[in-house]
């Protein structure tokens, strides 16, 4: 079979043709122009801002301690929350009625409360279970503790938004562990592999790439609702800006420097979950698993081979 | 123990690797099995025909336990499937003897069913490392073998995504043959595959025939019925229609419904 090419005739010439204009575009980039203008303008001239007295106290010792304990919070919500997520998904999602039927309640309640109703019963459980006991189950209890000295504002903010996050990260889990083919299943099953091996191995591996996405997304939640502790209440950053500013009546600058904190947090959280979602996309076709330029090339070479 | 049934004895006495006994398996109202009975020998090659739906998926499935009888004995291995027979009781065995179980035996999916976040060579590596528990190194070097028996020694890095069909069910079968297993199981292996890549594993099937595995083979390869097969069995309706070696079965078919179907795949 012969191709037909144009080596002989020589290659036709070149096209040049007038493109299409787009006089929309410049009308939006000039009305973008002038509110970027503007907005710099406010930033600069605004006499309510006052970058002074943010930049006094953005990394003055009170402001750091609340930054501190807004990381806190939020790592260990969310430490607490895929593990207790994944035990509540894998309940969900068990032949055990009882157990799906918990971990049911369990979501209903916490998903069906504002969160900040339930920090609000947090900070004042020491009335709603005056005392904690080991025991016999309404039988004698052989140690009592006061429930106002075992949980501090510390620990109820930390419980408080961790048992919160678990009821969305369940959620979330099951619907990983749900779009991963069945056959993986099987074929982890055929190999002799246990449940747990096959869950560990397997399953949550692959379940991960659908996973990690809205996890960000629940990250940066948490990291913003880490503020709604303030019903409690517990010093992380909001709280502490306003203290701040009860003393001192700059209430916007403190608030925006409070912005600029979460900003900053929410930025860097934001670089780690593109990292984190590279590393779960390992093997998926057109995933840049590793590199995309590396990938890229293996596809030209392998071209026609690859399905 | 007593109570153990002839079936039991006379799988030992033979040597069996499969002997079903009637087995009766259902969906809900819809019976699938309807009394299998079938001997497969060491080292024989097995290959199983039939229309779909005709349930020859279904009860290879059932001898590794991915599908549970509910009615009648099957034995692999020496071993009733499933379950454990004592005082002429049956008792489910545990998930952890039914995977026990399992290791003896090898399977090939249609679809592959390869792990797509591990490479080839991880694929291979996972079962023995995982569940047989043996040191990486040794592992790797029996991987590796295995990758180079089915010509795939070069694509060890590769992740399954990578790899066309053909090339992946070659894997799997890799993958199958890590565990060391007695038995090997196919469902349609070649059934997902451009008709250009249908060779490449049927020759690696033919070279693991030829190595003395014993196999069960759903298939709609005629031809390597023929030339591999020790038996062929037709089924249709969940029964075993006819049987017997495959230049009979399929050169002079002594039921109508085998010569009506192999007059329409021939």
């Amino acid at each position: 079979m012969t191709v037909d090419t144009d080596v002989e005739g020589g290659r036709p010439e070149t096209i040049k043709a007038v493109p299409v204009r787009h006089p929309g575009r410049w009308v939006a980039a000039a009305v973008i122009a002038v509110l970027a203008a503007m907005f710099v303008h406010f930033l600069l001239t605004s006499k309510s801002l006052e970058w002074s007295e943010q930049w006094k106290y953005l990394f003055s010792k009170p402001v750091l301690m609340g930054v501190r304990n807004t990381i806190w919070l939020t790592v260990v919500a969310m430490a607490g929350g895929v593990l207790l997520g994944i035990v509540l998904s894998l309940m969900r999602l068990s032949a055990n009625p009882l157990l799906s039927g918990a971990a049911w309640l369990y979501l209903w309640f916490f998903r069906g409360t504002p969160l900040y109703t339930q920090l609000l019963i947090w900070g004042a459980i020491g009335s709603l279970f005056p005392t904690v006991g080991i025991g016999i189950p309404f039988g004698p209890e052989f140690h009592t503790w006061q429930t106002q000295t075992l949980i501090n504002a510390a620990s109820a903010a930390a419980l408080g938004l961790t048992l919160n996050e678990a009821a969305y990260m369940a959620e979330i889990i099951r619907a990983g562990i749900l779009s991963v083919d069945e056959g993986q299943q099987e074929a982890s099953s055929a190999l002799g592999m246990s449940r747990t091996q096959t869950m560990r191995r397997i399953v949550l591996p692959q379940a991960m790439r659908v996973i990690v996405p809205p996890t960000g997304n629940e990250a940066l939640s948490t990291l913003k609702n880490t503020s709604l502790v303030v019903a409690i209440p517990y010093a992380e950053l909001t709280r502490t800006q306003e203290t701040i500013s009860a003393v001192t009546y700059k209430v916007i600058p403190m608030l925006v420097m409070a912005c600029l904190w979460y900003l900053a947090l929410s930025s860097i959280m934001m670089v780690g979950q593109h990292y984190l979602e590279r590393h779960y996309s390992k093997g998926v076709r057109g995933s840049n698993g590793e590199g995309s330029e590396a990938r890229q090339w293996l596809r030209l070479r392998t071209r026609g081979g690859g399905q | 123990m007593s109570g153990v049934p002839t079936g039991e004895k006379a799988a030992e006495a033979a040597g069996l690797v499969v002997k079903a006994e009637r087995v009766h398996k259902s969906f809900g109202r819809l019976e699938v099995l309807k009394g299998i009975d079938l001997e497969v020998k060491p080292g024989e090659v097995m290959c199983v025909v039939g229309p779909s739906g005709s349930g020859k998926s279904t009860f290879l499935r059932c001898m590794n336990h991915l599908e549970k009888i509910n009615a009648g004995r099957l034995w692999v291995n020496g071993h009733l499937v499933g379950y454990r027979q004592s005082g002429g009781k049956l008792y489910e065995l545990r998930d952890r003897e039914v995977a026990a179980q399992r290791r003896d035996i090898g399977m090939v999916f249609q679809r592959f069913n390869l792990f797509p976040h591990k490479t080839a060579l991880e694929n291979v590596m996972g079962a023995p490392v995982w569940v047989k528990k043996l040191p990486k190194d040794q592992v790797k070097q029996q991987a590796l073998t295995l990758l180079e028996r089915v010509g795939l020694a070069e694509k060890a890095q590769s992740y399954p995504s990578q790899l066309s069909g053909g090339q992946q069910q070659r894997v799997a079968i890799a993958r199958a043959l890590a565990m060391e297993p007695a038995l090997m199981l196919f469902d349609e292996p070649t059934s997902a595959l451009d008709p250009e890549l249908v060779g490449e594993v049927l020759e690696v099937m033919k070279q693991l025939a030829l190595d003395g595995m014993t196999m069960v083979v759903v298939t709609h390869e005629m031809g390597f019925a023929r030339e591999v097969g020790d038996s062929l069995v037709f089924m249709d309706g969940g029964v075993v229609v006819e049987e017997g070696t495959p230049r009979d079965v399929l050169t002079n078919p002594q039921h109508p419904r085998t010569q009506d179907f192999l007059s329409k795949v021939l």
